[in-house]
C-alpha cells in the first residue's frame, strides 16, 4: 500500500523528469558563476568589466538559483515520485508535464536575456517603482504558469489514482506532493495578481502609477510560502526516501501528512514578517502575522523530532546504545545520506536565525543586512540544495539506468564536505557582518572610508564563496557523470515502507483538502484584509516607473 | 547489467532486541530547542543593548 | 493519531518557548512603545516627488528639551541633508521618506533601521550615547549607485 510499489518508471516518464534536471543543473552552474563573481567583487578583489554591473549579476544569481534551480528540481523530483507511487503518469499528466516544462523554459530564457541585457536589474524581488522591461515580468509569468501546468499534471494523476483506489489512503509521497502543489497554487496567486494586474500593465505604460505597498504586500504574500515550496520537497526526501537509505521504515506516516497540512495553513498569512520595518502597515497587524509565523515553526519542530527518531531507530536496529549512540551507526560514507544530513545540521542554525528575523522589533537589528543573506543561504542554499543533491545521487541514475559508482560517491562525499566548509565560512562571516550593520545587496564600497574595517570580513565571505564554487563545479561533474557517463546498471528508487500497523491509523480527515483550504482562506482573510484595504484606500499617490540603473 | 553498488538491505533486528526507545531523540530535540533559545536570546540582548 | 509521549513533551516545550518569545515581543511593542517603524502618514502632495511638510524642509529641529526631529529625504543616491549634527544623549527621531524608489535607512551599531517608501513617512528613534561620526546607509537596493548612497550623523 503506502510506499510499497513495484512500478518502475517508463522511459517517457524518465525523460520528463530528466528534462527538468538538465535545466536545474545548468541553472546551478550559471547561477554559481554569478555568485562567485559577486563574492569577489564585493570583497574588492575584482572589478567587473565595463558593460556588466554587480546588480545585474546579483539579479541573475537570485533568479537562477532561488527560482529556476529550485522549481525545476522540485518538479523533476516530484513528478518522478508521483509516477512511482501512483502506477505511472497518465497521458494527460504527461502532456501537462511537458507543457509546464516548455512554458517555464521559454520564460526562463526570456527572463535571462532581459537580465543579461541590463533591462531588468531589479533583483529577483523586482520591487516597484524600479521598472524592468515588461518582457522580464512576462518571462517570469511564463515560469509560474508553467509550474501551474506541472501542478495540474500531479493533480490529474492524483485524481485518477483516487478514482481507481476508492477508500484507500493515498501513498505518502503522492499525498505530500499534492500538499506541496496546493501550497504553491495558493501562494502564487499573490505574485500572479501583482505581476499580471499591476507590474505588466504599468511597465508597458498602460497605467501611469503603481501602489507600492500593495505590490510589495502581494509579493511577500507569495514570498514566504515560496520558501516552503522549496522546503517541503526536501522534507519529502527526508520523510519518505531517507529512511530507506538507512534501512528503516517511515517513522510516522500520519505525522508527515499532518506537518504538511499545517504548512498549507500557516505558511501563507505571514508575509508581513518580511515587511516589518515598512510604513503603511500598523504594528498590530504586523504582530498578528508574527504570531502566525511562530505557529508555522511547529511543523518544522515536528519534522526535527521525526528525523532524530528515524536516526535513533535505525541506529538501535543496528545495535546502537545510549542517547547518541546512533551517531556511530549512520552511513557517513554514503553521500545519499551525508548530503541531506549536513543540510539538516545547517538547518538548525538557519531555522534559529529565521525565528529571530521574524521577531517583530528584533528585525531592526538584522533587516536588509548581510545577516539575512547569511540566513537564507542556509535553508535554501544548504539544506534544500544538499538534500536535492543527495536525492540526485540515486534518482538520476535510476532515471538514466546507470549506477552511482563508489568513485562518484567518494567525490560526492568530498563535495558535501567542501560545500559545508564554504558555506560555514561564508555564512558565519555574513551573520557577523550583518550584526555590525553591513548591508545586503550592495556592491563593493567602504562608504568613503567610514566602513573600511568591514572589508576584511567581506574577503572572508569571498573565501567561502570560492570554496562553494569549487563545490558547484564538483557537483556539476558528478551530475554530468550520472546523466551521461556512468556505467549502465540498475539503481533502486529510494522509497521507505510504512509500517502496515501504522498505515491503518492514518486519519482520513488529513486528506480533506477542502477543509484545510477553507481554514487557510479564513486565516489569509483575517491576516490581510484590513491592512490591504487600508493600503488601497489610504494610499499616497502612486509611483511612476523609474529606472535607476 | 552491472549490479547496483550501493544497495540497501533492510536490517534484521538483533536477536535479543532492546525495547525501542526515543530517549536520544528527546535529548537531541531539547538541545536543538536550547540552541534556538540561545540564538534568540543573544540577538534580543543585542537589541536591548542598543536601545 | 498516535503521538509519542516524547514528541508531545517536545512540542509543548517548543510551543511554550515560542509563546515566551511572543510575550516578550508583545510587552515591548504594546506597553513599552518599541514597535518596529510603522508610520501611517503620507509624505507627499500629488506625487511622491512633491514633498509635503515637513519633508519639503529637511533638517534638524529641536522639538523638546532633549529631543530632536531629524527630517530627511532619501533619493537615488543620497540623503538630504547629507550630514546632520545632533547632541549625544538626546532622543533623536529620524523622520524620513523617499522621493523616488524604495530606500532603506540604517545606522550601523544602532537599532535605527527602517524602510522608506515613496509617498510614505516613516520614523525611527534612537539615542546616541557616544559622540562620534555615525554612518547612515541605504540598505535597500535602489539602483546602480546604491553602494554609494550614504549620509552622516555627527554626534557632539
Amino acid at each position: 500500500m503506502s510506499g510499497k510499489t513495484s512500478y518502475e518508471l517508463t522511459p517517457a516518464e524518465a525523460r520528463l523528469s530528466m528534462a527538468h534536471f538538465y535545466v536545474a543543473f545548468l541553472a546551478l552552474f550559471i547561477g554559481g558563476i554569478a555568485g562567485l563573481v559577486q563574492a569577489l567583487q564585493r570583497a574588492g578583489l575584482i572589478t567587473l568589466p565595463g558593460g556588466i554591473n554587480y546588480y545585474q549579476v546579483l539579479t541573475a544569481h537570485g533568479v537562477l538559483l532561488a527560482l529556476v534551480l529550485t522549481t525545476y528540481f522540485i518538479i523533476g523530483f516530484l513528478l518522478a515520485g508521483v509516477a512511482k507511487t501512483t502506477g505511472g503518469l497518465v497521458s494527460g499528466a504527461k502532456r501537462f508535464g511537458w507543457a509546464g516544462f516548455w512554458l517555464m523554459t521559454v520564460g526562463t530564457i526570456l527572463t535571462t536575456i532581459t537580465i543579461l541585457t541590463n533591462e531588468a536589474t531589479v533583483l529577483y524581488t523586482f520591487y516597484a517603482p524600479m521598472k524592468a522591461t515588461p518582457w522580464f515580468y512576462i518571462g517570469l509569468t511564463l515560469v509560474v504558469v508553467g509550474s501551474w501546468c506541472s501542478g495540474i499534471a500531479v493533480l490529474i494523476n492524483y485524481v485518477r489514482w483516487k478514482k481507481q483506489n476508492r477508500g484507500q489512503i493515498t501513498p505518502l509521497f503522492a499525498f505530500l506532493t499534492v500538499a506541496t502543489f496546493i501550497l504553491w497554487f495558493v501562494a502564487t496567486l499573490g505574485v500572479a495578481i501583482e505581476v499580471l494586474f499591476m507590474l505588466i500593465p504599468w511597465s508597458f505604460g498602460w497605467i501611469d502609477t503603481i501602489n507600492i505597498m500593495l505590490s510589495r504586500t502581494l509579493f511577500w504574500y507569495f514570498g514566504h510560502p515560496l520558501v516552503y515550496f522549496w522546503l517541503m520537497p526536501a522534507y519529502i526526501a527526508w520523510y519518505v526516501c531517507l529512511p530507506k537509505i538507512l534501512g528503516t521504515k517511515v517513522f510516522s506516516d500520519s505525522l508527515a501528512r499532518l506537518a504538511f497540512v499545517l504548512f498549507i495553513i500557516f505558511s501563507v498569512p505571514v508575509g508581513f514578517h518580511h515587511q516589518l520595518l515598512e510604513p503603511g502597515i500598523s504594528a498590530g497587524w504586523k504582530y498578528l502575522q508574527v504570531f502566525l509565523t511562530m505557529v508555522v515553526v511547529i511543523p518544522s519542530l515536528m519534522t526535527a523530532f521525526t528525523l532524530f527518531a528515524t536516526f535513533e531507530t535505525a541506529g538501535r536496529q543496528k545495535g546502537a546504545e545510549g542517547l547518541f549512540g546512533w551517531l556511530r551507526f549512520m552511513p557517513w560514507g554514503d553521500a545519499r545520506f551525508l548530503a541531506p544530513f549536513i543540510g539538516m545540521v545547517f538547518f538548525i542554525v538557519g531555522g534559529a536565525s529565521g525565528i529571530v528575523n521574524a521577531s517583530n522589533q528584533l528585525n531592526q537589528v538584522v533587516h536588509n543586512t548581510l545577516w539575512v543573506t547569511g540566513h537564507f543561504h542556509i535553508p535554501v542554499g544548504t539544506t534544500v540544495a544538499l538534500t536535492f543533491f543527495g536525492v540526485g545521487y540515486w534518482l538520476i541514475p535510476y532515471l538514466t539506468k546507470r549506477v552511482f559508482t563508489p568513485r562518484m560517491n567518494k567525490l560526492a562525499v568530498v563535495q558535501s564536505l567542501i560545500w559545508a566548509l564554504g558555506m560555514f565560512i561564508m555564512s558565519a562571516a555574513m551573520h557577523a557582518g550583518g550584526l555590525l550593520g553591513m548591508p545586503r545587496r550592495t556592491a563593493f564600497t567602504d562608504y568613503q572610508g567610514m566602513a573600511a574595517d568591514w572589508i576584511p570580513l567581506q574577503v572572508v565571505m569571498a573565501v567561502g564563496g570560492v570554496i562553494l564554487f569549487v563545490g558547484i563545479v564538483l557537483e556539476v561533474i558528478i551530475m554530468l557523470n550520472l546523466m551521461f557517463f556512468a556505467p549502465k546498471g540498475q539503481t533502486e528508487f529510494q522509497l521507505a515502507e510504512v509500517d502496515t500497523e501504522q498505515a491503518l491509523h492514518t486519519p482520513p480527515v488529513l486528506e480533506r483538502w477542502g477543509v484545510w483550504l477553507a481554514i487557510t482562506a479564513v486565516l489569509v482573510v483575517v491576516a490581510y484584509t484590513v491592512p490591504i484595504v487600508d493600503m488601497i484606500q489610504n494610499a499616497p499617490p502612486g509611483s511612476p516607473p523609474l529606472r535607476t540603473w | 547489467m552491472a549490479k547496483p553498488y550501493l544497495s540497501t538491505q533492510t536490517t534484521e533486528p538483533a536477536a535479543n532486541k532492546e525495547p525501542s526507545t526515543l530517549k536520544g531523540t528527546l535529548a537531541s530535540v531539547l538541545l536543538l530547542g536550547l540552541f534556538i533559545a540561545a540564538v534568540w536570546g543573544g540577538v534580543f540582548a543585542l537589541y536591548v543593548s542598543r536601545l | 493519531m498516535h503521538l509519542h509521549r516524547y514528541e508531545r513533551i517536545w512540542l509543548m516545550i517548543g510551543g511554550a518557548t515560542l509563546l515566551a518569545f511572543l510575550a516578550v515581543l508583545a510587552v515591548q511593542t504594546f506597553a513599552l512603545g518599541l514597535a518596529p517603524p510603522s508610520d501611517l502618514g503620507q509624505a507627499c502632495l500629488t506625487s511622491p516627488d512633491e514633498l509635503a511638510p515637513p519633508y519639503n524642509q529637511p533638517g534638524v529641529y529641536q522639538v523638546g528639551e532633549n529631543e530632536y526631529d531629524v527630517v530627511m529625504v532619501s533619493y537615488a543616491f543620497g540623503f538630504d541633508p547629507g550630514t546632520v549634527e545632533v547632541p549625544a544623549g538626546a532622543k533623536i527621531n529620524f523622520k524620513a521618506t523617499s522621493k523616488d524608489v524604495i530606500h532603506g535607512f540604517q545606522i550601523p551599531g544602532t537599532n535605527a533601521n527602517m524602510m522608506l517608501m515613496p509617498g510614505h513617512a516613516n520614523t525611527v528613534t534612537t539615542t546616541f550615547d557616544e559622540p562620534g561620526e555615525y554612518l547612515i546607509l541605504c540598505n535597500e537596493y535602489c539602483g546602480i549607485g546604491h553602494q554609494a548612497m550614504m549620509g552622516k550623523v555627527i554626534v557632539k
